[in-house]
């Protein structure tokens, strides 16, 4: 199946069942949802340790009506991969008649930080795996601590913004173009607001022979401070900044843009500017005072100076 | 029967598992294991196993990737030694209350630091409290004979646990020695097809592999694998039993030699065991009365068994290949607690020895009988060390 349209998406199997016990607004499950429709085939998921694992598996309930498992939290990706590993075996032999995919998901710590050696590791030997990496910028399961995916100026509980301190002090390492890098078949960055972009995503990333890697923001009502009925704005406005441009890459090299950011690159959509993202969200409200309007501008800079490199890259 | 070969140990290890042929094999190179996956890579090259052969990034990977191969369906195997041990020592007890049955050899190799690339047992003993079936091997038949047996103990269904096979890293893995193996249909038969229950890939049934749980269930499923490794006892006599029938050799849960009529005996595990025996060969030709034995099986722990050794001995020695630094050798204290299970205690002392592959001669454990024999002996003593 290959269909966007809704009356066929509302038939594809609910693999996750509500009354799971993320927080209101959490777009995890959203995401979730939308990457899952991306196949009508026989799935099995894996969680990295994080909100999504503690949230839908509370023994003895768990919200997971295909194959799940979990392990431990920096090895989401070969928690995955021993699972592959064993299917590709079975069905070789013989023992397996079923077509089966493969997906991982991971918050940003265990995708940015402390996962990121056995994704390298997993994507490079060519498993059969989507990894989705929901990024919501921190670590929130404990309890919103910067990682490596935090934004520049935000406030943690572990980078505070103080009287001398902005908040974070660096810009997110970018995690979709390391795994450009790869040179795997599919990398592709998303946003849960643009859901027919994402489940293309995922009808790709499921059907292409080999690895894959989705980065999908999430935006965090808890962790961003923001209302809980915000998400899906947040989300908009993320690729409407530019913050989180909407693109994907084929075999490390062809990139394409998609939704808003290929509207803003053919100039049917306006760019906003990073003061809309900055006054959208609690864990930027310190920087709207005077003394940190040179960290406004070193983020605006950033913002435009990714911006355009990806423009570059998709030939625009 | 096949013929008799001249093998190492690590080759031998490699060759059991082309015999059994897993489904699922993957593993990270680390000294003196390496031979192992090295030669079982060989038999992948030239189409020789069915394995899913996966050389993962890390350690952590090889044991993760090995829990959820185990736990999808795949029969599985991996090896390790020291540090490897230590990399993955966070799946360790994942992979026993996820309760699957895969196998993992380790060359046993100190732990760093300092950084040591020789034999001891720093390795499999801060791996002990984990919940794995652990056994130990004297020789090179032995490390192939229990790396055949090990999966017809963890697979049995009342077990249900991963298996530790250990063999002394250069002393067995590098040695070559004379050994006689099972033909493969032997081995294939004797092991038997994989059944696992609850398998992640069956999806017309989906399970959820590993939930959380609160304290309400934490301890009681915990509880669940205390009775497993109760079970894998009487599973591993078994199977012992029924490999005898194969191989003609046979093998106790605690090995013993010359104990029954002697007044001192002393416990030690793995490769010393056969140097302990020319110890006590000499030691009886001067008319001593002495005796050596060694746990095969030191998860579960035999208590009945070694109880049953240490009756009415004058005197036990625990020889410990491995320091609890700030108390005692790690099996020290178990002994003493086996002891425990009669009216009457021996005296009791702990040898720590060999650490760091230092050699630990005939010569050495003469000594060490003596010196428990004689008085001279402290609780802990520490072989060759200047104190």
């Amino acid at each position: 199946m290959s269909s966007l349209a809704l009356k066929d998406l509302s038939k594809l199997p609910v693999r996750l069942a509500s009354g799971h016990r993320l927080c209101a607004g959490c777009p995890e499950s959203i995401i979730a949802r939308q990457i899952l429709m991306g196949t009508e085939k026989e799935v099995v998921v894996s969680c990295a340790t994080g909100c999504f694992e503690v949230s839908t598996t509370i023994f003895p309930f768990t919200s997971w009506n295909t194959p799940y498992i979990h392990t431990a939290f920096g090895n989401g990706a070969a928690t995955c991969a021993g699972v592959e590993t064993a299917y590709q075996s079975l069905k070789r032999q013989g023992k397996i008649k079923e077509d089966i995919r493969f997906v991982a998901f991971a918050g940003d710590g265990a995708t940015y930080d402390i996962g990121l050696q056995a994704l390298s590791g997993a994507m490079e030997r060519g498993h059969h795996m989507l990894f989705v990496c929901l990024n919501n910028e921190a670590y929130m399961n404990t309890g919103i601590q910067r990682s490596s995916a935090t934004a520049m100026g935000a406030s943690t509980t572990t980078s505070w913004a103080g009287s001398v301190m902005p908040g974070k002090k660096e810009f997110p390492k970018d995690m979709t173009m390391i795994m450009a890098a790869h040179g795997i078949p599919y990398v592709a960055q998303a946003a849960p607001h643009a859901w027919r972009d994402m489940i293309a995503k995922s009808q790709k990333a499921f059907e292409i022979n080999g690895p894959a890697f989705i980065n999908a923001i999430a935006p965090c009502p808890r962790g961003w401070r923001f209302a809980s009925d915000q998400t899906v704005e947040i989300s908009r406005l993320a690729a409407e900044t530019c913050i989180w441009p909407l693109y994907e890459v084929e075999n490390g090299t062809d990139y394409k843009l998609s939704a808003e950011s290929q509207r803003i690159a053919d100039g049917k959509l306006e760019k906003k500017p990073i003061t809309d993202w900055i006054n959208s969200q609690g864990r930027f409200s310190h920087l709207k005072e005077e003394r940190w309007a040179p960290v406004v501008e070193k983020m605006q800079a950033e913002v435009d100076r990714k911006w355009d490199s990806l423009l570059k890259l998709c030939k625009l | 029967m096949s013929k008799d070969i001249a093998i190492n140990g690590d080759a031998a290890v490699a060759l059991a598992w082309k015999q059994v042929d897993p489904d699922v094999c993957a593993a990270y190179p680390i000294t003196p294991q390496t031979i192992i996956v090295e030669k079982f890579a060989e038999y992948v090259s030239n189409g020789e196993v069915s394995t899913e052969f996966v050389c993962v990034e890390s350690e952590h990977s090889a044991l993760t990737l090995c829990v959820t191969s185990a736990s999808a369906g795949a029969r599985t195997f991996t090896a390790t030694a020291s540090q490897g041990l230590a990399y993955m020592w966070e799946m360790m007890p994942i992979a026993a209350s996820m309760r699957v049955p895969m196998i993992m050899a380790v060359a046993n190799r100190a732990v760093s630091g300092p950084i040591n690339i020789n034999n001891d047992h720093g390795d499999v003993m801060s791996a002990r409290d984990c919940g794995w079936v652990t056994l130990f091997a004297e020789n090179v038949q032995e490390a192939y004979d229990i790396s055949v047996i090990a999966p017809r103990i963890c697979e049995h269904h009342d077990v249900q646990l991963p298996g530790l096979v250990n063999l002394d890293g250069f002393i067995l893995t590098h040695a070559i020695e004379r050994m006689t193996p099972l033909d493969e249909k032997t081995v294939k038969d004797y092991v038997g097809e994989y059944k696992p229950l609850y398998p992640l890939l069956d999806v017309k049934k989906p399970v959820s592999h590993n939930l959380m749980d609160g304290p309400l269930f934490y301890f009681p499923h915990k509880y669940q694998t205390v009775l497993a490794m109760e079970n894998a006892l009487e599973v591993t006599r078994e199977a012992f039993r029924d490999f005898e029938k194969v191989s003609g050799r046979k093998y106790n849960v605690v090995e013993e030699y010359k104990c029954d009529d002697a007044d001192c005996i002393a416990i030690v595990l793995g490769s010393s065991f056969g140097t302990m025996k020319e110890a006590v060969d000499q030691l009886r030709s001067e008319g001593k009365k002495v005796g050596v034995a060694m746990p095969r099986l030191f998860r579960p722990w035999p208590v009945a068994d070694l109880a049953k050794l240490m009756k009415g001995k004058k005197t036990v020695i625990v020889m410990d290949r491995h320091l609890s630094i700030g108390s005692y050798g790690p099996m020290f204290p178990e002994v003493v607690a086996a002891a425990l299970e009669n009216d009457d205690m021996p005296k009791m002392y702990n040898f720590i020895y060999g650490l760091g592959g230092v050699d630990t001669m005939v010569s050495d454990f003469v000594s060490v009988f003596n010196d428990a024999e004689s008085g001279n002996a402290k609780r802990v003593n520490y072989v060759g060390v200047k104190e």
